[in-house]
């Protein structure tokens, strides 16, 4: 037991990381409700992986990806919202998880993670895999940064816009699949969402915004999982989403004063 | 009569068709080297469309051509930066090495504390000035200015167009720019371009008789041909 509590904040502290810096980006796109959608589109993967007995993550990841590709190719064809796309796909994905899922255990761990099988292969082999999202991610983050400010602009200086936006679409996709694990699919688009508008609470300068988003990822992801493993609770995630909670609403406490003193 | 290679572009029989809608309509004109050319036109004239023809952004007939070694600096409209956690000094940094100084100096802004101020909390005039401080960046000889003045109250926009006479004159860029003020274009315009999906007047801005702009630029359109004699 106590080398899976290793292993699980081990792996804590880089998912949280991932998640917080990656999602940094989720919440300037004004995608954050597409972050949270996205993750549950990986439920079938899931289930498909629990079913055929390889690594359900595989699975969640291929799903995901697919998932965000499909959306990414269908909104630049269509020009239907990604929103409207994402949730669409979303419910079908759920709906089509819940009936491919071969038992209500397994369900409930992907639903709300589970981490009670983490062995050190897992926690290395996914931690290194955050690692190399956060360094492709550090390297396109200022060309996504000008692509939001106007993607003409980014265009005019020699950016392909719609390919950085598909390897950032992969990139999330691998680190919300690692981050299930830890926090299920349901509350895994929290780890997406609120570290990074924590962090925008505090922050008047990108540097500062995306390093606090990751900070704040790390310090919800480990101290979950930490409570966790001292509490005889079935799951990680909701705790992780507490932690988090708490670190937002300090944040709200803390712009407040700071607008108040200016 | 010009020397073609005073010439730093050449738009000959220009159509853009955008979901089987002509946008723009066998537009041609050129313009030479360190002028300044105002395009004007009401909304939906396909002023903007123009400008993001010539960055090569959007499919198109006819040709555009560019003297050798253009470097095109751009500023948009609209940019979306109110919910963005970024500094000037961090937009500035974009792309090229940046002095901030002359970056600073260039668009008349002293105040060096603005550099660590967010992007957000900007003057419009503060942030035009920061727009065209990032376009002049790399050093470019062409500057596509989309309605430089947005944002910016009516004192404040007569300043911005002597600081961009200014640039002009000391850099030697030539300046293409979508505005909708015209007694400003005659001030400070070498010439003229209006558009309402066809040309309807091209030509040096000062023969655009006042009483009469109104009307060619924002009136029921008549197309004219151009190029027969050149601006």
């Amino acid at each position: 037991m106590l080398d899976v509590v290793i292993f699980s904040l081990f792996l804590s502290i880089f998912v949280g990381v991932s998640a917080g810096y990656l999602g940094s980006l989720m919440v300037l796109e004004k995608m954050a409700l597409v972050g949270d959608a996205l993750s549950h589109v990986a439920l079938p993967g899931l289930a498909i992986g629990v079913a055929f007995k390889f690594n359900p993550f595989i699975g969640a990841f291929a799903f995901l990806f697919i998932s965000a590709a499909l959306i990414w190719h269908l909104q630049r064809v269509t020009k239907i919202s990604f929103e409207a796309l994402v949730g669409a796909m979303f419910t079908l994905a759920l709906a089509i998880g819940i009936i491919l899922f071969p038992n209500l255990d397994a369900l409930e761990a992907a639903l709300f993670g589970d981490i009670s099988q983490v062995t050190m292969i897992d926690a290395i082999v996914a931690s290194a895999v955050c690692v190399i999202a956060i360094f492709l991610t550090k390297v396109i983050y200022s060309k996504l940064v000008l692509a939001m400010i106007s993607e003409d602009l980014a265009i005019s200086k020699g950016i392909n816009v719609a390919r950085i936006n598909l390897l950032y679409l992969f990139l999330v996709s691998i680190v919300v699949a690692i981050g299930i694990q830890i926090v299920g699919t349901l509350l895994v688009g929290f780890l997406v969402i609120v570290p990074a508008i924590a962090a925008k609470n505090l922050s008047s300068n990108i540097r500062r915004y995306s390093l606090l988003s990751a900070v704040f990822g790390v310090i919800a992801g480990f101290s979950g999982v930490l409570l966790w493993s001292f509490s005889s609770f079935p799951f990680p995630g909701p705790l992780v989403v507490f932690a988090g909670i708490i670190i937002f609403a300090v944040t709200v406490v803390v712009n407040w004063r700071m607008k108040l003193t200016v | 009569m010009a020397e073609s290679n005073d010439y730093i572009l050449k738009v000959s029989n220009l159509t853009v068709k955008l979901q089987n809608q002509v946008i723009l309509d066998n537009i041609s004109f050129n313009v030479k080297k360190g002028t300044t050319l105002a395009i004007l036109g009401p909304n939906g004239a396909g002023k903007s469309v123009l400008f993001r023809t010539l960055l090569n952004l959007i499919p198109h007939t006819g040709t555009i051509e560019w003297t050798e070694k253009v470097k095109i600096g751009y500023v948009p409209q609209n940019v979306a930066i109110s919910d963005v956690p970024m500094s000037v000094k961090e937009f500035l940094s974009m792309g090229d090495k940046v002095d901030f100084e002359r970056a600073l100096s260039m668009v008349r802004l002293n105040d060096k504390s603005v550099l660590n101020k967010r992007l957000g909390v900007l003057s419009g005039g503060q942030l035009r000035r920061i727009l065209i401080a990032w376009a002049l960046n790399d050093k470019p000889n062409v500057l596509l200015l989309d309605e430089p003045t947005t944002g910016v109250d009516m004192d404040s926009e007569e300043p911005i167009y002597l600081m961009l006479n200014d640039i002009k004159k000391t850099q030697k860029i030539t300046t293409f720019l979508i505005t909708h003020n015209i007694h400003l274009v005659q001030e400070y315009a070498d010439n003229l371009l209006a558009l309402n999906k066809c040309v309807t007047f091209y030509g040096r801005s000062e023969e655009i008789a006042k009483p009469s702009a109104q009307r060619i630029i924002y009136g029921e359109p008549v197309c004219v041909e151009t190029l027969k004699g050149e601006a």
